[in-house]
């Protein structure tokens, strides 16, 4: 991890993060900072705000009050450049969100080609390196429904990957998978996180976070309610509410 | 009876008058086809300009679109057509048969084409948007790369109905004398005192628009593909 005076400079720093729609306040201000390698995961009732926490991340939704700061920069600052700063935020989504008219390799080409300007020939290497590290090497010519599910979605993160960010963002990113087809996506996490990636992941793969994440969050109401170690928030949670949602997971899973 | 049928078919299926006034249905059907072919350009062109700029233009200018969309979509084209042919004489625009038929028959698929475009757009999921977005492509970009050809292929079977319906309109120019096929045939009939050039006309029609739905169809199942 490189050290900035021997204090590590967080990757994402998120301080008095606010967000509401109407009259709900869904962020009622959130402070997190993602340390650059860290994992961390995060869990909480539906409607918590989790999705939004990401999505404010780089502003598909716009936050109402609070500081966004991502490798050192404030992108919620007038004049910044939102598509150059969004290249360096991956996101991953629950419902993979292919492009359903392009093939594996056009959906990881776009915006190579189109953003960043590169022409044909190296976009699609790198597509095709991008497609390879999330093994699907000879799934580029398909098309998304021509995909399982967990084949769309390592496609999904192989879109995000290409564009070489700092940091992904991964929003329940196997809830819409058959069960049999989730270890194939947390394998690909699993690699990138080893890889020296910074991830923030929603998810309700226990199992996962236990042997992946660095840390756990636990949002309710639109607050950080506790965090810390798997260990310590899946073993013994100081607050009840974190307790009660512990085990309510555990059951299911 | 007998006599009946000769009398049908001297008046409808007259051979004598047909190679005389087939040459004349020819000649209309050129003109038929050239400006079928026109409209469709212009109309196509012209509605998909239109339901790009609604999408990414303030709202005033969606809503200036909507009000041109609204007006022609209500207008009869033959009103369109007889408007423009008669009207712009006296602003100073000479406007010939053809060009009044094919400006009013453009503006009316133009018309019609934005809003099937346009719902088209409004249904691509938000998550196509996001994921564009999320990588960096602005919005104009994820408008030409991600939503635009997915609406085009939604909505190819109501814009393929739409612009046969649409293009059959070119008969409607015979009532501003254009000498398409309509105005060559009942032109012909009235010189002739014989119907049969009608019955050219009916079969030219069949000649050209038959294929075209036929190819209607055949784009319609080529592209009919699910998410
Ligand atoms: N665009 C929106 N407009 C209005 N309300 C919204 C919008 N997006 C989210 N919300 C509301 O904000 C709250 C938090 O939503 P969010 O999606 O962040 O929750 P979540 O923790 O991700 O829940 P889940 O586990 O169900 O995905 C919910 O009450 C939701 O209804
Ligand atoms: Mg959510």
């Amino acid at each position: 991890m490189p050290l900035t005076g021997g204090v590590v400079r967080p990757l994402l720093e998120l301080a008095g993060l606010r967000k509401s729609y109407g009259g709900l306040d869904v962020l009622k201000g959130v402070d997190l900072a993602v340390a650059p390698g860290e994992l961390v995961f995060v869990i909480g009732p539906s409607g918590s705000g989790k999705s939004t926490l990401l999505r404010c991340c780089n502003r598909l939704e716009e936050p109402d009050g609070g500081t966004v700061i991502v490798d050192g920069e404030n992108i919620l600052a007038s004049g910044v450049d939102l598509n150059r700063v969004r290249q360096k935020i991956g996101m991953v989504f629950q419902a993979f969100n292919l492009y359903p008219h392009m093939t594996a390799l056009g959906n990881v080409t776009l915006a190579l080609r189109k953003v960043q300007g590169m022409a044909r020939a190296p976009a699609e290497a790198k597509a095709r390196d991008a497609l390879a590290a999330v093994g699907l090497a000879d799934k580029q010519a398909a098309y998304p429904i021509q995909l399982s599910g967990g084949q769309q979605q390592r496609v999904a993160i192989a879109r995000a990957l290409a564009l070489e960010p700092k940091i992904v963002l991964f929003d329940e990113p196997t809830s819409a998978l058959d069960p049999e087809l989730v270890g194939s996506v947390l394998a690909v996490m699993r690699e990138l996180k080893a890889g020296g990636m910074t991830m923030v992941v929603v998810s309700h793969e226990l199992a996962f976070a236990r042997d992946a994440a660095d840390r756990v969050v636990f949002m309710d109401g639109g607050r950080i309610v506790e965090q810390g170690p798997p260990a310590a928030i899946f073993g013994s949670p100081r607050e009840a509410r974190t307790r009660d949602f512990v085990a309510k997971l555990a059951e299911r899973s | 009876m007998e006599d009946g049928w000769a009398r049908f078919v001297f008046a409808y299926l007259n051979p004598d008058v047909a190679a005389e006034w087939g040459p004349k249905i020819f000649e209309g059907a050129v003109i038929t086809i050239e400006l079928g072919l026109a409209t469709i350009a212009a109309g196509l062109f012209f509605g998909m300009a239109l339901a790009v700029l609604r999408a990414s233009a303030p709202r005033w200018v969606g809503r200036v679109i909507v009000a041109f969309v609204d007006v022609f979509r209500a207008w009869p084209p033959l009103v369109v057509i007889i408007v423009l042919f008669y009207a712009f004489p006296y602003v100073d625009l000479p406007m010939g048969a053809f060009t009044a038929t094919w400006l009013a028959l453009s503006l009316v698929l133009a018309a019609f084409a934005e809003e099937i475009w346009w719902a088209g757009l409004q249904s691509v999921p938000k998550g196509q948007w996001e994921a564009a977005r999320s990588t960096g492509l602005s919005h104009l970009q994820a408008l030409v790369w991600v939503a635009v050809p997915q609406a085009v292929r939604m909505t190819i079977p109501p814009l393929v109905n739409r612009t046969i319906a649409i293009v059959k309109g070119t008969a409607l120019g015979s009532v501003v004398a254009l000498p398409e096929i309509l105005g060559q045939a009942t032109s012909a009939s009235s010189l002739a005192g014989n119907p049969t050039p009608l019955t050219l006309a009916a079969l030219a029609y069949l000649a050209i628009f038959l294929p075209v739905v036929i190819l209607g169809r055949w784009i319609e199942t080529r592209f009919a593909w699910k998410r």
